[in-house]
């Protein structure tokens, strides 16, 4: 297919589309409305599923009652709507069928506004919902790779029988730039075995998240958690830049990774060996990789737009081989890539004499004292 | 050995539906789950429905449907049985698909996803228990207890200053345009629940038409909650809920009443 200027909004609902997507339930929200807006043209005109739901509890919950037909299904929404979807979610990890959520990430917590923000990664990767789980969790840097993250996570979710969310931000979500859609793809034919479908001729079949025997309830939870190992040795993704002789690694995902990449250039420009590692599957978190990265290079700076979600896993994963730093905008700001380039300079001149404390606290007082400046 | 009965001249006059598994019920004695239950087992049989229905299951005592029904079924979050409902229908227009809700389910913490499948005219079923009170958590005041009535939670009788009055479902969901079939019965005598399977038959009848939203709401019974035998329950919906909830056809679209069952 030819390049096309796409909108990330749209161009993830036609991928979606073109991926067989056969039923989609959303509620608008701002930055993801053209989402749901594309559907509501595309989907019936191929007289596949759409409605718009009275709520997003109400539209998780959709596509829980879709999902167990084993159909493919999806829904879209931005923090404040992923946050009623928790309820939905819990359910659907804990009956082990496979769907497919977008959130495109804004400002909060709370209202917030509806600036690009990453400040629901804890939520995302960290469960949200009660109980354990954990959802496979893909973070795109582009339009382009919002669009195969889309298509990539349908396959992820129906081969793992789990959630998969494509974690975007408001600016993904909003920005126009060059990229390929796939063909579209044919409808499956054929549906799981597990799947609930009211088929003549078979024993009945149950779909349920209730254990009421805690013994068949553990039996679940461990056979989630080894599904889940077995995502975490197979689906770790990630994108590396200039890092093959950096000594300082910038850590950052989608929008923030993006900018970053541009500082990094511009310090290369300027003599600095800095490179970039940039987490595409947030969950499961590249551990290892990172862990490798740490033992062969002088410091480490995450950049994120939240106060330092990723930051943490970051500092776990480096198990104290290097020293961390972190640097954030938040409440819906992003940073210019002079920002970070500064970042850059400060951690490549070395430890700064008398300077203690934690590197989050540290971050707060240089950002106070930008904002003083502006 | 002495056979009591000809062979030959004995007949099956009244059996399990095929519809029902043979599980043994956890409902209390005196509760009119496994009458509502079986009425819809006995319509799904007679319909010929049984192998291409999807029920879903609630939260509350009813949360254990799917062990009692021999149908493909799945377990909803509580309140959103109409939405997950709402889900299968769009995916699988050709099947049945029903749900089973309790009265906290679905007047209380359901009441937005009910209303909106009803408002959309979601060709669904709906079997409504209202027993005016929660069952499965031990008995506190549903949106459905009566002024005065003792549960729990109001353990001096519902107060209607403090918490206002008793909702009544049917008419309200009678109101919304969309709604095709909505009605009350009741399970407290053998007349009534006999209204009642005719009614539930109308409603999965309508939605085999493709005619739209259905639900028929049945005064139950909760003799354990309520503090009452059985028989004192069954006297406790005649005079006590059947003023509150007057039976009665609240919605029967133009369609509808074309239909012959």
């Amino acid at each position: 297919m030819p390049k096309e200027l796409l909108k990330g909004n749209n161009a993830i609902a036609e991928a979606a589309i073109r991926a067989g997507l056969e039923a989609y339930f959303g509620y608008p929200i701002t930055p993801q409305t053209e989402l749901l807006e594309h559907m509501a043209a595309r989907m019936p005109e191929l007289g596949r599923a759409f409605v718009q739901a009275e709520s997003e509890v109400a539209a998780i919950n959709m596509v829980y009652g879709a999902a167990c037909t084993g159909k493919r299904v999806m829904t879209t929404s931005s923090s404040p709507g992923v946050s009623l979807m928790m309820e939905g979610l819990s359910y659907i990890a804990g009956t082990e069928i496979p769907m497919v959520l977008v959130d495109v990430m804004r400002g909060g917590p709370g209202l917030g506004n509806i600036a690009p923000s990453q400040g629901d990664y804890t939520q995302m990767v960290h469960g949200g919902g009660h109980g354990d789980y954990h959802p496979i969790v893909l973070a795109p840097a582009s339009v382009q790779e919002a669009i195969d993250l889309t298509v990539l996570a349908f396959d992820l979710a129906e081969k793992y029988r789990t959630i998969a969310v494509v974690l975007a931000d408001g600016s993904i979500g909003q920005m126009m730039e060059p990229a390929e859609l796939p063909p579209m793809a044919p409808l499956r034919k054929t549906l799981p075995p597990w799947a609930v479908t009211g088929e003549p001729g078979r024993p009945r079949r149950l779909l349920t998240s209730i254990y009421l025997n805690p013994d068949d309830e553990e039996i679940t939870n461990i056979r989630l958690l080894e599904r889940w190992m077995s995502i975490c040795s197979q689906e770790v993704r990630f994108k590396e830049y200039y890092l093959d002789d950096a000594e300082l690694v910038v850590v950052g995902f989608g929008t923030a990774g993006r900018v970053a990449l541009s500082a990094v250039r511009a310090a290369r420009a300027a003599g600095i060996k800095a490179g970039l590692f940039r987490p595409i599957s947030l969950s499961p978190f590249p551990e290892q990789e990172i862990k490798e990265l740490a033992a062969n290079t002088e410091a480490i700076l995450v950049v994120e737009m939240n106060a330092g979600q990723m930051f943490d896993d970051v500092k776990l994963a480096v198990e104290g081989l290097a020293p961390v730093e972190f640097y954030g905008r938040l409440g819906g700001v992003v940073p210019f890539p002079d920002e970070i380039l500064a970042e850059i300079r400060r951690v490549a001149a070395g430890p700064i004499p008398g300077q203690n404390g934690h590197a989050r606290q540290r971050w707060l007082e240089r950002l106070s004292l930008l904002r003083e400046g502006n | 050995m002495l056979n009591v009965l000809p062979t030959t001249s004995a007949q099956v006059v009244y059996q399990r539906p095929k519809s029902l598994t043979e599980t043994v019920t956890h409902y209390c004695p005196g509760c009119t789950h496994g009458v509502s239950q079986r009425l819809v087992a006995e319509v799904l049989d007679e319909m010929g429905l049984r192998e291409k229905t999807i029920g879903v299951a609630s939260v509350g005592c009813s949360v254990f449907a799917y062990n009692y029904f021999d149908v493909d079924f799945v377990e909803a979050a509580h309140g959103r049985a109409p939405a997950m409902a709402t889900g299968i229908k769009r995916v699988f227009p050709d099947r049945i698909v029903f749900t089973y809700q309790g009265d906290g389910d679905l007047a209380s913490i359901g009441m937005a996803e009910v209303m909106h499948a009803a408002a959309r005219g979601e060709n669904i079923t709906i079997v409504f228990i209202n027993n005016a009170i929660y069952g499965m958590t031990g008995g506190q005041m549903a949106p459905t207890t009566l002024p005065g009535m003792r549960t729990t939670s109001s353990p001096l009788g519902r107060d209607i200053e403090m918490t206002g009055m008793p909702i009544r479902m049917a008419e309200i969901l009678a109101k919304l345009d969309a709604s095709s079939f909505v009605v009350r019965r009741s399970l407290h005598d053998a007349t009534n629940i006999r209204k009642a399977k005719k009614a539930i038959r109308t409603a999965f009848e309508v939605q085999r038409q493709g005619l739209g939203f259905s639900l028929v709401e049945l005064l139950s019974t909760c003799p354990t909650n309520w503090g009452m035998t059985p028989n004192e329950a069954l006297s406790f919906v005649e005079g006590q809920m059947l003023p509150y909830f007057p039976l009665g056809d609240y919605k029967v679209a133009d369609a509808v009443k074309a239909l012959k069952i």
